[in-house]
């Protein structure tokens, strides 16, 4: 199969690989798929409190090159959004700006799950910690 | 010596025609290119002199009679002949096929078909190395049992069934037995009496003949093995497959049959130490990864391992001067993992995650050891960034937890 230059670049020099600490209460951690399915992604978001702002993020996918590609992006375009700017973001941005092919679709729906899972997973403890705040449906429920 | 980029290690896909096939080949395409068939003129006579010339080539290499060799399309074709051949021509002894889930998609499709023209199929499950079992072999044969088909060396995993034994139970039982030998007859020793087989399929891409000619091995004493023919036309072939006969490719067939009879013993030594050099250095640089299949019982130019933790097409992408296979879901059209693997009952995920390595003829120890070099590299970086890896390493079993499936 041939890939966008795109996705090479990302699959070469992927942005923003590695973890946080889960267990910090300004981290979100999303973890979706599953290994028989052939694709993983942890998306991390780390917000800062005062402002509502992604400082960080951070991301490990075991996938094919399209996977690593989209959750490499989603990464990149995470910095500097707001928690609601994030979640605004579109399987089919990430399938236009990295020009996936239909087969690779699945990929873009993956790296979406990931960010909403990571931004629950941060407002589920913000809420815990007494803040309020709604959970949102992932893309692979959105018929 | 600088390598030669890409590396091919893709030989059980298919292999280059060997300079001296072609050379043989080439008076067949302009001054000896008469029709085989034709039986009044010496240009017919130089194609049937040359194309029975390949005949007892192909036969040497297989320990059959010239007379026993069947032409066709390729292993595809054979294999469609000789398994619906078979049960059409059987119908009345009985309904019933043996074959075992791991095979070629060419016995496996030709089978399902048979299904729903009212035939019965037994899809023999395999061990974890593997292998069929034989008791289970012996207890699926029923009254109604005509035929067994199963592959001699296997195309993903390279692991050689115990043709021998399935050969002995088939005649003991009096049910034809028909192998897929493609992978197998030409790389390590085959002979058909030896084994008891009554029908074998070869092709010549694998072993250094062109694409698009093939053979079946039809078993003419004890038994003598009758088919249905699945092409009709002039009555070609002993009237089993008409069409007119692709005479260079034959003679191609020939040559590259009779190279492989002669040099077999030699090539196969170099081949076991290539792919125990192979397999070294990979081990050496990683832990974690798996070999596929039985390492006893195995095809000496196959390699077939997994690297736990990473996915096999994000692997082949980063070694993209490298030409091999993997069972990874998404390097098939049909977006499943290696079914195969998945028979090994390994885990669909080191299903996703396996390179298979197919050595040959040319094959070098420069190519082996950049092709280990490169790939140790690859998973180390791949690793790094992968959830699976970093969860592992912090003890968690990834069979036990929940995933998200999708």
């Amino acid at each position: 199969m041939a890939y966008s230059n795109k996705v090479i670049d990302h699959y070469e020099n992927p942005r923003n690989v590695g973890s946080m600490p889960k267990e910090d209460p300004n981290v979100g951690t999303g973890l979706v798929g599953a290994p028989e399915c052939g694709d993983v992604m942890k998306l991390q978001v780390k917000v800062n409190p005062d402002t509502g702002v992604i400082d960080d993020a951070k991301f490990k996918t075991f996938g094919c090159g399209s996977a690593i590609a989209s959750s490499s992006l989603a990464t990149e375009w995470l910095k500097g959004k707001t928690v609601d700017e994030a979640l605004a973001i579109k399987n089919t941005d990430i399938v236009t700006e990295l020009s996936l092919p239909p087969v690779k679709i699945h990929c873009s729906v993956l790296a979406e799950d990931a960010i909403k899972a990571a931004i629950n997973d941060y407002k589920k403890k913000q809420s815990v910690a007494g803040k309020g705040a709604s959970v949102v449906e992932p893309a692979s429920l959105r018929s | 010596m600088a390598i030669k980029l890409p590396i091919y290690m893709d030989y059980h896909a298919t292999t280059p025609v060997d300079p001296r096939v072609v050379e043989a080949m080439l008076p067949y395409f302009t001054e000896h290119f008469g029709n085989a068939a034709s039986r009044n003129h010496p240009f017919g006579w130089e194609a049937e002199e040359a194309v029975d010339k390949a005949r007892k080539q192909i036969a040497d290499l297989i320990g059959a009679n010239a007379k026993e060799i069947v032409f066709t399309s390729g292993a595809t074709e054979s294999n469609n002949l000789a398994i619906k051949g078979v049960a059409e021509m059987y119908r009345e002894k009985g309904n019933h096929i043996i074959t075992a889930v791991t095979e070629h998609k060419a016995v496996i499709d030709t089978c399902k078909s048979l299904e729903k023209d009212g035939y019965r199929v037994t899809y023999l499950q395999v061990r974890k190395d593997g292998l069929i079992d034989l008791d289970e072999l012996r207890s699926a044969i029923t009254d109604k049992t005509i035929l067994i088909s199963i592959m001699t060396a296997n195309n993903e995993i390279g692991v050689v069934q115990p043709i021998a034994e399935i050969g002995a139970i088939a005649k003991e039982k009096g049910v034809l037995f028909h192998t897929d030998a493609v992978q197998a007859a030409g790389k390590i020793p085959f002979n058909v009496n030896e084994l008891k087989v009554d029908l074998a399929s070869l092709t010549a891409h694998k072993i250094y003949g062109p694409k698009g000619v093939g053979a079946l091995y039809v078993r003419r004493r004890n038994p003598r093995v009758l088919l249905a023919p699945q092409i009709d036309g002039g009555g070609h072939e002993r009237g089993m497959r008409s069409g007119t006969l692709n005479v260079p490719g034959i003679v191609g067939f020939g040559k590259a049959a009779e190279l492989c009879r002669l040099e077999m013993a030699q090539e196969s030594e170099r081949m076991k130490a290539l792919v125990a050099r192979l397999n070294k250095r990979l081990h050496d640089g990683l832990d974690e990864i798996y070999i596929n299949g039985s390492t006893e019982h195995r095809l000496p130019h196959n390699l077939n391992i997994s690297f736990a933790y990473v996915e096999g097409e994000s692997l082949l992408m980063g070694i993209n001067d490298v030409a091999v296979s993997s069972g990874s879901a998404c390097t098939s059209a049909s977006l499943e993992p290696s079914y195969v693997l998945k028979a090994l009952g390994a885990g669909d995920d080191l299903a996703h995650s396996s390179i298979r390595f197919g050595l040959g003829r040319w094959s070098t120890e420069e190519e082996v050891d950049y092709v280990a070099d490169k790939l140790i590299r690859v998973v180390t970086k791949l690793r790094e960034m992968s959830p699976l890896y970093e969860l592992a390493k912090e003890g968690v079993d990834l069979s036990t937890m929940q995933w998200e499936v999708h």
